[in-house]
């Protein structure tokens, strides 16, 4: 049987076999719409709510009216940030912290806003890819609406100051929301204790099916809609429920926090062994800190080399990994995370970054790092860069 | 994405390598593109007599670098001379489109080569392979640089 080593588990996870046979029911036996009178859509109801307290319980919300449920963490992040502009803008607030490494799915909106007026401040995130609270705070104008900050950085893992930024917001009388996508069942959240305003959340980040995303807002924050149309979800959020896939979400979370503890430490083992072993090649680093990381993460760069030959030869080799070199991004530039940490365009085409989840094991971690170093070596022998490299190495010897 | 062609000579590129005493060698592209292209060529009585090529980049990349030096290598100068891009294309069974350019690169590649030989011979390589024969990266529409 051909090796196949799944190591892009922040891209995407599988539904595990758990959640499937919670979700199945709700394809073809209660199938019914559960915004319909009758017992039949109501059994869906009930399922939805249950799910909408599985995840009110999972990040400590209140209550579970606080949870909306969207169609992934896109429409999510979309909701707030634009939610939360609109309806400040009519206060006269229409400055925007947020930072340089955010998902696209924010910096878009972002970018969106600016067009329309807003004023945007990106946070810097300096080499260890950590926002500093300080200069948060300095940000911070009389006129500032909102403040997004992501929880974990979906490239290079790092785990941002979101107690701390939250203490700051509330000081500030400043709504806070943040992009959780990367950690909702990677490392405790608590809403409540970050005094956190709103969070988005994305279910196929952890064991969830695609299509299902959740948004907590805090009672007591009124935005507007993004989508209108039927009364689904309080009248916030229109369309027909996905109840199979609420439900898969519902179901995931709750395996998620349960098995948290356990899974953090034994894929922060995985993690380590396969950054401390990585670094032995020459001229590699670790992209952002290495404590203030989410467990599964593994963000390396290996100079001469570029990303998209790096993971097809990995493919080859049956590991699934990713990177963020321009080819792989599909523009121009590498990925704006490594350039916002100041790694040069030249070390972020190299990049690569690995993912863990639950099916992983110390045996897949062995034989990334028994085909890794073969496969950088190999494109180094070919590269034009990597001779330029050595020679200026030699000359300043 | 790719075509057999090209998977094939990502996975097993031919020619790849130096030639110490090479008598023309061009190099193409930028780091900070993510794309360089270097041509090593060894010519003799108006002969490609061997040819290889070092290449940082994508899969791409790599496969249009292998796959041109193939078809330049025992042939002659006129031939490697009007080497096109369309034609490394062709050979590769297609492209995607975003990926055209590194083709390109490959041609511009064995222009710089060629350039390089005629001037160490003594010979202006204007005429031959055209005034904007040489790419300048910072001009290349595709980086907009």
């Amino acid at each position: 049987m051909e090796k196949f080593i799944y190591a892009d588990n922040a891209a995407t996870t599988a539904v595990s076999n758990k959640v499937l046979e919670q979700m199945m029911p709700y394809f073809t036996e209660q199938y019914g719409n559960a915004s319909s009178l009758y017992s039949f859509g109501q059994k869906a109801k009930e399922a939805v709510n249950k799910a909408r307290e599985q995840i009110a319980t999972a990040i400590g919300a209140e209550n579970s009216n606080e949870i909306y449920f969207t169609g992934g963490g896109s429409e999510s992040d979309n909701w707030a940030i634009k939610g939360v502009a609109y309806s400040m803008a009519k206060k006269g607030k229409k400055h925007i912290i947020s930072t340089a490494f955010e998902h696209h799915a924010v910096l878009h909106c972002l970018d969106k806003l600016k067009k329309e007026g807003f004023e945007i401040t990106l946070l810097d995130v300096h080499s260890d890819g950590l926002v500093r609270v300080e200069e948060l705070e300095a940000a911070i104008r009389e006129d500032t609406a909102l403040v997004t900050v992501m929880y974990a950085n979906n490239e290079i893992g790092t785990i941002q100051p979101i107690k701390e930024i939250g203490e700051v917001c509330k000081k500030h009388r400043v709504i806070f929301h943040t992009d959780a996508v990367q950690a909702v069942g990677n490392i405790p959240i608590d809403v409540k204790d970050a005094a956190i305003d709103l969070l988005s959340m994305s279910s196929h980040k952890f064991h969830g099916p695609k299509g299902v995303g959740a948004l907590y807002i805090r009672k007591g924050i009124v935005i507007p809609n993004l989508i209108d149309g039927g009364a689904q979800e309080r009248g916030r959020r229109a369309g027909t429920e996905n109840t199979a896939g609420i439900v898969g979400m519902g179901a995931a979370i709750e395996i998620a926090v349960a098995t948290m503890e356990e899974r953090a430490k034994r894929l922060a083992e995985i993690r380590d062994y396969i950054m401390d072993n990585a670094l032995k090649i020459e001229r590699s680093r670790v992209n952002g800190d290495r404590k203030r990381r989410l467990p599964g993460n593994v963000s390396l760069c290996f100079e001469g080399i570029e990303g998209e030959s790096l993971l097809l030869m990995l493919d080859a080799k049956g590991v699934c990994a990713s990177s963020g070199s321009a080819c792989t991004s599909g523009s121009l530039d590498p990925s704006h995370v490594l350039l916002s940490i100041g790694l040069p365009h030249e070390v972020a085409h190299g990049s690569l970054r690995l993912s863990f989840s639950d099916e992983n094991t110390m045996e897949d971690a062995e034989y990334i790092l028994s085909v890794l170093p073969p496969i950088v070596e190999r494109l180094r022998l070919m590269s034009p860069l990597w001779d330029r490299i050595k020679m200026e190495e030699k000359e300043n010897n | 994405m790719y075509t057999e062609q090209v998977m094939e000579h990502f996975t097993n590129p031919r020619n790849m390598g130096e030639i110490a005493d090479a008598n023309g060698v061009g190099e193409v592209g930028n780091a900070k593109c993510g794309d360089i292209m270097k041509i090593f060529l060894k010519i003799k009585d108006g002969i490609i007599e061997d040819v290889k090529f070092k290449t940082y980049g994508c899969a791409s990349a790599i496969a249009t670098s292998s796959i041109a030096t193939e078809m330049i290598k025992g042939h002659t100068i006129e031939e490697a001379v009007a080497l096109s891009n369309k034609a490394v294309v062709e050979a590769l069974g297609g492209l995607p489109a975003h990926k055209i350019h590194c083709s390109v690169l490959a041609e511009q590649a064995v222009k710089a080569a060629l350039w390089n030989y005629y001037e160490k011979q003594g010979i202006d390589p204007a005429p031959i392979l055209g005034e904007n024969a040489l790419c300048d990266c910072h001009d290349c529409d595709h980086c907009g640089e």
